[in-house]
């Protein structure tokens, strides 16, 4: 399976990295808490220094693209895909290091499934003027996607802000949307059971739809008798 | 200085409290051609005199290309120059592969004067005989040192070492103030004039001069001889006779003596 938050509800895979920098993790999360103890090891050694010089994203990226590439070349990979962002000088920064150390910047970046199911919706609706609150919305709409088809994570997001001034509104995890107290009795009610199958199968529809071959790959429902 | 019986080891200290090996390293220094450096808040420009061996030879070359934005002038035994200029360049290219950015100046400066301070620990090694001018940018600002044999580094605004560097220590102690807001030529033109100073009456040719610069969006370079030459042009009109290089004209003739060791007929072959 892929990211499993089915039994520790709590895990961060998010930490700030010095002043300027913000690391987000998937994988294995004890190699991801051996990539901290690293960046612990450099950003100390910077500080210590104490020379007005400090490290930004853009030299914490390729520090880690050489760890993790390194790591890949003596067969023994930290099992991590690794996002980096973070602001400096005015300057913002989003990259991302793989196991085997590929490594680029680009302006929105994923992991794993993400890179199948959230990165076209961004391609789509991501521009340079995004607001902070149009952002959060848009990645909202991306984990929401990635969640419907996860059967073991859980609905609680982190969400993080870097600026200029610093890593800020790290939150604790937020519940994504909807809370059911009982599941399966909302599963088995009335509402849920009666409810009117529409034409789209939710607002992603182009996701399934094969534009050069004009077919429309929905998955297939379960129309139940009795309601029909 | 004079022969004493402390002075035979680098681990040997005098009853004063002086380790005078390290102190004759920095005779050596003394001992070379001139360089000197100076720097405004985005450029720096380090300068050197051109020495050669006889009439036969090629000059030494004394200003070494570290990185786009560090450079270094050296004074002093060429050869433990080099070597130190290789070492600064590895460890520029090494800080530049694994982080993709510049190493700091005052970074790479530490980490060269702690190589020096080892030398003057241990039986087995001498000081190196070299001093260095590192000139060099980077996020806050441009930034002149001096690494010493002794492994002591200082920050400046303008530095001159070398023989008969104190006539153009003099020089710049009466103009440094307005170095940090100057042009990219007046700065040029600054170091090409400290340069005429130590030169004590010989006359100023562009053959005579190394000069380098680098700068916020002007990577490190060296001026080729057809601009210092024009630079030349503007104070010196006609050789012997000054016109226009404002009040620098009226005290250069009474520039102070030439400092240190006893003057050219006795600067040992090895040394530039």
């Amino acid at each position: 399976s892929y990211g499993s938050t089915l039994r520790y509800k709590n895990i961060e895979r998010m930490k700030a990295i010095g002043k300027h920098s913000l690391l987000g993790a998937s994988g294995e999360i004890s190699d991801f808490q051996e990539i901290l103890r690293y960046l612990d090891e450099l950003v100390l050694n910077d500080n210590m220094w104490d020379d007005g010089n400090s490290l930004g994203p853009k030299e914490v990226h390729n520090y880690l693209t050489r760890v993790m590439y390194n790591r890949r070349n003596k067969f023994n990979p930290l099992w991590n895909t690794l996002v980096l962002g973070g602001v400096k000088n005015g300057e913002s920064y989003l990259g991302m290091v793989s196991m085997i150390g590929v490594s680029f910047e680009d302006n929105h970046v994923a992991t794993g499934f993400g890179n199948h199911l959230a990165r076209p919706i961004l391609r789509d609706e991501w521009h340079a003027d995004l607001s902070f609150e149009d952002g959060v919305k848009l990645l909202e709409k991306c984990m929401r996607v990635l969640l419907y088809r996860d059967r073991s994570a859980i609905n609680k997001l982190q969400i993080a802000k870097i600026t200029e001034e610093g890593v800020t509104c790290e939150d604790e995890p937020i519940p994504l949307f909807d809370h059911f107290d009982d599941t399966r009795k909302a599963a088995k009610s009335a509402a849920c059971r009666n409810r009117a199958i529409g034409e789209a199968w939710d607002d992603y529809d182009s996701i399934f739809y094969n534009a050069w071959l004009k077919v429309s790959i929905e998955p297939t429902w379960f129309v139940d008798p009795d309601v029909v | 200085m004079f022969r004493n019986q402390y002075d035979t080891d680098v681990t040997t200290w005098s009853p004063t409290g002086r380790l005078f090996q390290v102190e004759y390293a920095m005779e050596a220094v003394k001992q070379g051609s001139a360089a000197i450096g100076l720097r405004s808040r985005s450029h720096v420009v380090l300068a050197s005199v051109n020495k050669a061996q006889s009439e036969l030879s090629s000059h030494q070359r004394k200003i070494f290309k570290v990185d786009d934005h560090i450079g270094v002038a050296i004074a002093g035994l060429t050869a433990d120059g080099r070597v130190l200029s290789r070492y600064m360049r590895s460890e520029s290219i090494n800080h530049s592969f694994t982080y993709e950015s510049p190493l700091p100046v005052g970074r790479l400066v530490v980490r060269l004067a702690d190589k020096a301070q080892v030398c003057t620990q241990r039986s087995w090694k001498r000081p190196y005989g070299v001093g260095l001018l590192v000139g060099g940018l980077d996020e806050s600002g441009a930034h002149l040192y001096y690494n010493c044999p002794s492994g002591n580094y200082f920050e400046y605004q303008a530095f001159a070492i070398g023989s008969r560097s104190q006539a153009a220590k003099t020089y710049l102690e009466r103009r440094f103030e307005s170095f940090n807001e100057s042009s990219r030529e007046d700065l040029i033109k600054d170091a090409i004039l400290a340069i005429r100073e130590t030169l004590q009456g010989e006359t100023l040719k562009s053959s005579l001069c190394t000069v380098s610069v680098l700068g916020v969006d002007e990577p490190f370079h060296f001026l080729d001889q057809e601009s210092i030459q024009k630079v030349i042009d503007t104070f010196e009109k006609v050789p012997e006779e000054e016109e226009d290089g404002g009040e620098a004209e009226a005290e250069a003739a009474a520039a102070p003596a030439e400092q240190g060791g006893a003057g050219d007929q006795d600067v040992a072959p090895m040394e530039m």
